[in-house]
């Protein structure tokens, strides 16, 4: 994703010279075809997140559209008061890219375990938060945040779904996608994670079970509507993020079926339980152990009283 | 209005919203007092007409907590009424006891928590840079705010990139929140660090009016500039002078008369 990110930005910014990329200090190998054919647009902050984040809110306030950068928790974490009371109380087009959510880094270590990244960032008043699920949304996402006003996260994951950009589709932020049709159940993924969810839906449709698929990129504003219509046409509705359940998709999903009154038949979230990983392991490796693969989706749409019956018969 | 007169404006006019309020901070304004009223009554390019305009200097108040001052000489020098100065603090105001720009024409940044102007006036400035625009962008902090590490984050930014539009005035009054700043956190040599850092530094009396134009003034090629501002807190109140109570203190009935009989009896 992050390639298609600064692909996507470097052709922004050739059409928008006020276009501008602030690095704290990272993307090596990654930023240098940008640097070097925009040096007026390009910035290395240093290792100085906040100076960072308020010299991205200054050039916003000046008119400019601004890209802070840098990776997993260290873009948003340390800074995340410039981000509130600088870009955010200000109105300002900053637009926070962390490159590697959740585990992407996962054999790190937990300081480079973006794990909380989106509920934190969603519960800042006017914040835009997206987290692609696979490269097509990412570019996408990245032109449509900095067309938009305001500030906004965009988490960017080491992982991705096989592109699911159906013939002339057009990507719009706070839509959430439909990528597989099924009535026995449904899954609500958000970022690369997505991927494990199209490889479960196509392993239940082999047993029998069909799964809806939606793409959460857009996590806030969240698209209620069509996740009202999931809860009330399928079997039950389970979330999958790679991020801890407490705060983020799960968390919002639950949130606004109580408030539309909607109660789905089952509803489970799969991610993190209050738990930071110190187990060493690649991302995939991670997700097994964290119960988020592929196969722990399976077992859990298994489970599901609902869908027990579709797998049966 | 000449800058001596604005100055006493806004100390009464703080006086009296801080008492109002109830509110902390007096201490801070007072002694800041001057170096604001240069800025809008003299230095800064500024057009209360058109707030907006672009090439107006930008201000950046990074000590928020004294943001009634801000307030106070916005309203003198015509950006809104001084009537409205009497809503500070009150249910359903604009006027935050920090700083904030929300509907308040002049205010550029909104602050409060401390550590926040000076990477955001980097900002202001880098843009004026790429753009080639020629006015300044003047940040104002407090002593001890300087203990945050975001500042000398910019510090070593701007002198990076050589923002000789920037101009950072310390308001050096050597009081801190509990304690002087040398017995929480010393600073010294103050002038020093910046200078090591790639700045130019400028030392100043920062209640002498004449001194403090020049300085405000002074650039110097391919360095952001410091003016390090040697204050009074509670400058013009004598019982409010070098007092960390001040810091926090509200002026209220004798006392309360006592602080604007001494600021009307200056000339």
């Amino acid at each position: 994703m992050r390639d298609e990110f600064i692909e996507r930005l470097t052709r922004m910014a050739e059409a928008d010279p006020r276009i501008v990329l602030i690095t704290g200090d990272l993307g090596f190998g990654v930023l240098d075809d940008f640097r070097e054919r925009f040096p007026k647009q390009f910035i290395n902050a240093g290792v100085a997140e906040q100076s960072m984040t308020g010299l991205a809110t200054g050039l916003a306030l000046e008119g400019h559209v601004v890209f802070t950068y840098s990776i997993a928790n260290f873009v948003f974490m340390r800074c995340l008061e410039q981000i509130r009371n600088d870009a955010a109380y200000h109105d300002c087009n900053v637009n926070v890219v962390s490159i590697g959510g959740g585990f992407s880094y996962g054999a790190l270590g937990i300081s480079h375990h973006a794990t909380e990244d989106l509920a934190i960032m969603r519960s800042l008043p006017g914040l835009t938060v997206v987290a692609p699920g696979d490269k097509w949304e990412a570019a996408e996402a990245t032109e449509a945040l900095a067309t938009q006003p305001g500030t906004s996260f965009l988490r960017l994951d080491k992982s991705a779904a096989e592109n699911t950009q159906q013939p002339g589709e057009q990507f719009e932020l706070g839509k959430i996608r439909q990528l597989r049709e099924g009535d026995d159940c449904t899954l609500v993924a958000t970022g690369g994670i997505l991927g494990e969810a199209l490889a479960a839906a196509e392993e239940l449709k082999s047993k029998g079970c069909h799964c809806r698929v939606l793409s959460v990129h857009t996590l806030k504003p969240l698209d209620v509507e069509v996740l009202v219509r999931a809860a009330r046409e399928t079997g039950g509705l389970l979330t999958i993020e790679e991020h801890t359940v407490e705060g983020g998709l799960g968390s919002a999903v639950a949130e606004n079926l109580m408030e539309a009154g909607v109660m789905p038949r089952h509803f489970q979230r799969i991610g993190l339980r209050n738990t930071f990983s110190s187990v060493v392991g690649s991302q995939q490796y991670l997700r097994s152990q964290y119960g988020m693969d592929r196969a722990a989706i399976v077992a859990a749409v298994e489970a599901m009283p609902s869908t027990k019956v579709a797998i049966a018969a | 209005m000449n800058t001596q007169e604005l100055a006493r404006k806004i100390r009464i006019d703080a006086v009296h919203m801080t008492s109002r309020g109830g509110s902390s901070h007096v201490g801070a304004i007072l002694s800041m007092a001057d170096i604001v009223a240069v800025l809008y009554g003299s230095v800064m390019n500024i057009d209360p007409a058109d707030p907006r305009k672009a090439d107006r200097d930008r201000f950046l108040l990074s000590k928020g907590h004294a943001g009634a001052g801000v307030y106070a000489a916005l309203a003198e020098v015509g950006f809104f009424p001084v009537e409205n100065l009497r809503t500070h603090y009150q249910d359903g105001s604009k006027l935050s006891g920090h700083v904030s720009h929300k509907g308040i024409p002049g205010v550029e940044f909104s602050t409060g928590s401390l550590g926040h102007g000076l990477p955001v006036g980097t900002g202001m400035a880098y843009s004026a840079k790429l753009r080639g625009a020629g006015h300044r962008v003047f940040v104002l902090l407090g002593d001890g705010e300087c203990d945050e590490g975001s500042n000398w984050e910019s510090i070593l930014f701007a002198a990076h990139h050589q923002l000789d539009n920037l101009v950072a005035i310390v308001d050096f009054n050597k009081i801190q929140s509990l304690a002087s700043v040398s017995e929480t956190l010393a600073l010294e040599p103050f002038a020093d660090k910046w200078r090591s850092f790639g700045w130019h530094v400028e030392e100043v009396d920062g209640h002498d009016h004449a001194k403090l134009r020049e300085r405000l003034e002074t650039s110097a090629p391919g360095k952001p500039t410091c003016v390090l501002a040697h204050t009074t807190k509670g400058k013009g109140v004598s019982f409010m002078e070098d007092s960390v109570l001040w810091h926090y203190r509200s002026p209220q009935g004798e006392e309360l008369a006592a602080a604007l009989q001494e600021l009307k009896e200056v000339a």
